[in-house]
């Protein structure tokens, strides 16, 4: 095609987080356009289920209970301004998405009703039954065909672009139904690509989840923050590793071992069901490795909230149960066991997403942006709290979308040429042309998961790491002779399984490097040859910049506390 | 178990596009769903078989595919619900759409007949300072169609969608109904007027297939119908959709039987003589295939008529 024209602000990824930031930079006036890999309503926020979190103060709830109990929810890792900013924008940011039409669940007086969620002591999550993810996504896409804002749908970004001076200035990617490469030029990019759940073995993650937006960000020279800080949810099936809400156990449900035990009451006496997931998925992992499970599963049960209530709050799970595990919920205790959900880590920003610091104390790549699952600013500290993920997208996506637009306002256009995209040409070209049957990517990736999943899950020590570190490594050896048997040019679904697989061991490598550095225990990173948590050495973050052909380089940042000093964490 | 997927290929690049149909035999769990088994040719067999795919679990809508021969999500649909002894699986793009790349469709049909809905909110301005009140009815009730994930299996299936591609299908009504129901929105009149016009509301011919393969249990043609009803409740001007139904209930409150020939009469009027003679050879061709009954074009009301307008009394109380 035509060069494509150059934006102000170019989002990468139309999910919550990108769609949001599109819509914000688009309402302030600047030049928008969205590059996404799949269509916007096929991207995977549509997954979560259960709700969003919001403290309106006129329900008598106060925006500093929910900062506190996201703080505690993050093992105090969280940065504190960044959480203050969340719980305070919450609110306005709820009554937005209903003025756009979510349908949310109502009161009886009709206004909007929550249910509870974990860690959280109030009931403050809203939510449209058990599909609130998809109930946003639909209606934010709504909105952005409303404003016309331009999405290039299905297509690749292989790489960010910097000029001379080292500014974000574009992308390189092809069109997935042609083939055909293109450079876009933007004065700033917002990566709002999601999560990397497929590095993992099974995961909740859709196929799309490949963490293509952290590699490209630290392939460019942007740090990655927290990358050990991944989320195992308490609840998920065996086998592929489907969701199932958190929203379940808000409702009511109760988690057994196979002699029918609450053994939640073992390890979070106050909250049970509803501790924080890092502490669930650890008691249910204990109850699994001690003999009290059944097949690697642990039990959700939902039989005592009756049936139309099932139907009615939670019918999607209700009839996921049904499809995907044979399970009538009214009937039967449906076995779950934890499985990857969540990366706390990510892209490190300010609170304004920027992805580089306006202070100089974090070196990182100016121009560029980020929101959402793909980013870490920190909120989630070392782990997330349920339905805070939802509201990250939607509070730092509108951030983020309005800080570009006014920081590109005060730049001049990008000056880039047509030779960047030759490196990414060069590598697709040889790869459609290396011969013979060398190994699938398929196949790596199974191997990664799997190491991903054995080595560095719940619980994690120094030989499993060095273990997995080392796999990883034999595998980006071998990612270089991988070849593929379709040397087509249109949807050809092959070479992007290949450069997903690289953007994947990129970020696994960031994922058991900063699990091998943090020598303690903390949220969901849980060390058993370091088992406390040690605020005196580790309440700070860790930053890890690409080194080709080397270990990441790694640099440390204090958390940043406001009003909670660090307390003995229990639920 | 041993299973066969018998997948229509095309590939446009090739010096012989297609389509044609592949074979891949392979050892399958009769728990997995149709997608597993695709997921297993690519990562063992062809990679160069084309598909979209991505949750896995029935939410994002990228595998709607035909299986033997109907519209479903290929993530949903178990391979035990089609075979217990391994028999052969036919899995061909979707319908009314064309086709990229073996099961890979062009979806910018399907979302340009989204957009012609108007798919967004219309609410009252300014914006109240909180939520705009709204009773959990009728949130509740727009659970069911907002459930739509925009896949595309309705629009595959679509009997009216085969013989005239101008109509706006059953994701795009059952979108516009979400509006339509939705307390918030103040556009139902302008909504339902334009839903009234040629191929909209009215095209739908009632088959079913729609209802029948929506994997999220949406009901397009319910919708479709709920549509129907409010238009004529909300009295937008009459277009011959809206009269063919009107003139056939009167035809059968005043006659127990339904008079065709005054039924078309009456739903194109008088004035629209085209339209009418139009119609002459399909009456000729109803004429020589004996479809026309004896007693004549123009009908007297049957003998129990009375027992068909008590009828009509009684539903009518009842709604």
């Amino acid at each position: 095609m035509t060069s494509p024209p150059f934006y102000d602000v170019l989002v990468v990824g139309a999910g919550l987080a990108g769609m949001r930031a599109a819509l914000s930079a688009h309402q302030h006036g600047a030049s928008v356009a969205i590059l996404t890999k799949v269509h916007p309503v096929r991207s995977h926020s549509n997954a979560a289920q259960g709700g969003i979190n919001a403290a309106l103060t006129d329900r008598g709830d106060a925006w500093e209970d929910h900062a506190f109990e996201t703080v505690k929810g993050s093992d105090y890792l969280g940065d504190q301004d960044a959480v203050e900013v969340l719980a305070q924008e919450a609110g306005q940011d709820i009554i937005t998405l209903e003025h756009m039409g979510v349908i949310f669940n109502r009161n009886e007086e009709g206004r909007l009703g929550t249910r509870r969620f974990g860690g959280q002591k109030k009931a403050r999550t809203f939510f449209v039954s058990d599909f609130t993810g998809q109930a946003m996504l639909h209606v934010l896409y709504e909105q952005l065909m409303q404003a016309k804002v331009p999405v290039y749908e299905e297509w690749f970004v292989t790489s960010l672009v910097k000029d001379e001076k080292g500014h974000c200035a574009g992308l390189v990617a092809f069109e997935i139904r042609t083939g055909d490469f293109s450079l876009f030029r933007a004065k700033t990019v917002i990566m709002a690509s999601g999560g990397l759940g497929r590095v993992y073995e099974p995961s909740t993650n859709a196929l799309i989840c490949t963490g293509d937006g952290m590699a490209l960000a630290y392939r460019a020279g942007a740090p990655l923050m927290d990358m050990e800080m991944v989320q195992y949810h308490p609840t998920t099936l065996k086998g592929k590793g489907l969701l199932i809400t958190e929203a379940a156990r808000g409702e009511g449900a109760y988690l057994l071992n196979k002699d029918g035990d609450r053994f939640m009451k073992h390890y979070a006496p106050t909250m049970l069901e509803l501790a924080s997931r890092d502490v669930v998925s650890r008691a249910e992992q204990i109850e699994i490795n001690e003999g009290r499970g059944m097949n690697g599963c642990v039990f959700l049960d939902c039989r005592h909230l009756g049936r139309s209530m099932l139907q009615d709050r939670l019918g999607q799970i209700y009839a996921e149960a049904k499809t995907f595990a044979n399970i009538d919920l009214a009937v039967d205790p449906l076995p779950i066991r934890p499985g990857m959900h969540y990366q706390m880590g990510g892209i490190k920003t300010d609170t304004e997403g920027r992805c580089w610091d306006i202070h100089q104390q974090w070196k990182g790549l100016p121009g560029l942006f980020a929101a959402g699952e793909t980013a870490c600013v920190s909120l989630h500290g070392g782990n997330r709290l349920g339905a805070n993920s939802l509201l990250d997208t939607i509070v730092f996506g509108r951030r983020a979308g309005h800080c570009a637009a006014e920081y590109a306002r005060a730049i001049p256009p990008p000056a880039i040429s047509e030779h960047l995209m030759e490196t990414d040409q060069d590598l697709v070209r040889s790869l459609l042309a290396r011969g013979g049957q060398g190994e699938r990517a398929a196949a790596l990736r199974l191997e990664m998961g799997r190491t991903m999943n054995r080595y560095v899950s719940v619980f994690r020590e120094h030989d499993g790491l060095e273990t997995a570190r080392q796999r990883i490594q034999e595998l980006k050896a071998r990612w270089p002779a991988i070849t593929v048997q379709d040397k087509g040019q249109v949807f050809n679904t092959s070479i992007m399984a290949v450069l997903e697989l690289s953007f994947m061991l990129d970020c696994a490598e960031t994922i058991i490097e900063g699990a091998r550095i943090r020598k303690e225990s903390r949220g969901a990173h849980f060390r058993t040859d370091y088992l406390d948590r040690d605020d005196e050495e580790w309440l700070q973050h860790i930053l890890l910049y690409h080194q080709p052909e080397n270990n990441p380089h790694a640099d440390f940042l204090p958390v940043t506390i406001t009003q909670w000093q660090p307390q003995i964490r229990v639920y | 178990m041993l299973t066969t997927l018998r997948v229509r290929r095309y590939n446009p690049e090739d010096p012989q596009p297609g389509p044609f149909f592949e074979d891949y035999k392979l050892e399958l769990d009769p728990s997995d769903s149709v997608l597993d088994g695709l997921i297993k040719v690519r990562e063992t067999l062809d990679d160069s078989l084309a598909l979209r795919c991505s949750c896995r679990g029935a939410i994002c809508g990228s595998c709607g595919m035909r299986i033997n021969g109907h519209a479903a999500l290929a993530c949903k649909t178990k391979v035990m619900s089609l075979t217990q002894s391994g028999d052969t699986i036919e899995v061909e793009p979707m319908n009314n759409m064309p086709v990229i790349k073996d099961l890979v469709t062009d979806m910018a049909p399907f979302w340009e007949k989204i957009s012609q809905v108007q798919p967004w909110l219309k609410p009252s301005e300014p914006p109240p300072v909180g939520e705009y009140l709204a009773s959990p009815e009728s949130m509740n009730h727009l659970a069911g169609v907002m459930s739509c994930i925009m896949c595309g299996v309705c629009v595959s299936d679509c009997t009216v969608l085969e013989v005239d591609t101008s109509f706006v299908g059953p994701a795009a009504l059952a979108k516009a109904y979400r509006f339509v129901a939705d307390p918030r929105d103040t556009s139902t009149t302008l909504r339902l007027e334009t839903l009234n016009q040629p191929s909209g509301m009215w095209d739908c011919t009632r088959c079913m297939e729609c209802i029948q393969v929506c994997p999220k249990g949406v009901g397009p043609m319910d919708r479709i119908m709920a549509l129907r009803a409010k238009g004529l409740e909300e009295k937008v001007p009459s277009t011959c959709g809206s009269r063919h139904a009107e003139v056939f209930t009167d035809i059968i409150k005043h006659k127990g039987i339904l008079d065709e020939p005054m039924l078309a009469v009456r739903t194109f009027g008088l004035k629209h003589v085209g339209r009418l003679l139009e119609m002459i050879p399909m009456v000729m061709q109803s004429v020589f295939k004996g479809k026309v009954p004896l007693a004549g074009p123009l009908h007297r009301p049957i003998s129990s008529i009375q027992h068909i307008q008590r009828l009509f009394t009684r539903v009518r109380k009842k709604s």
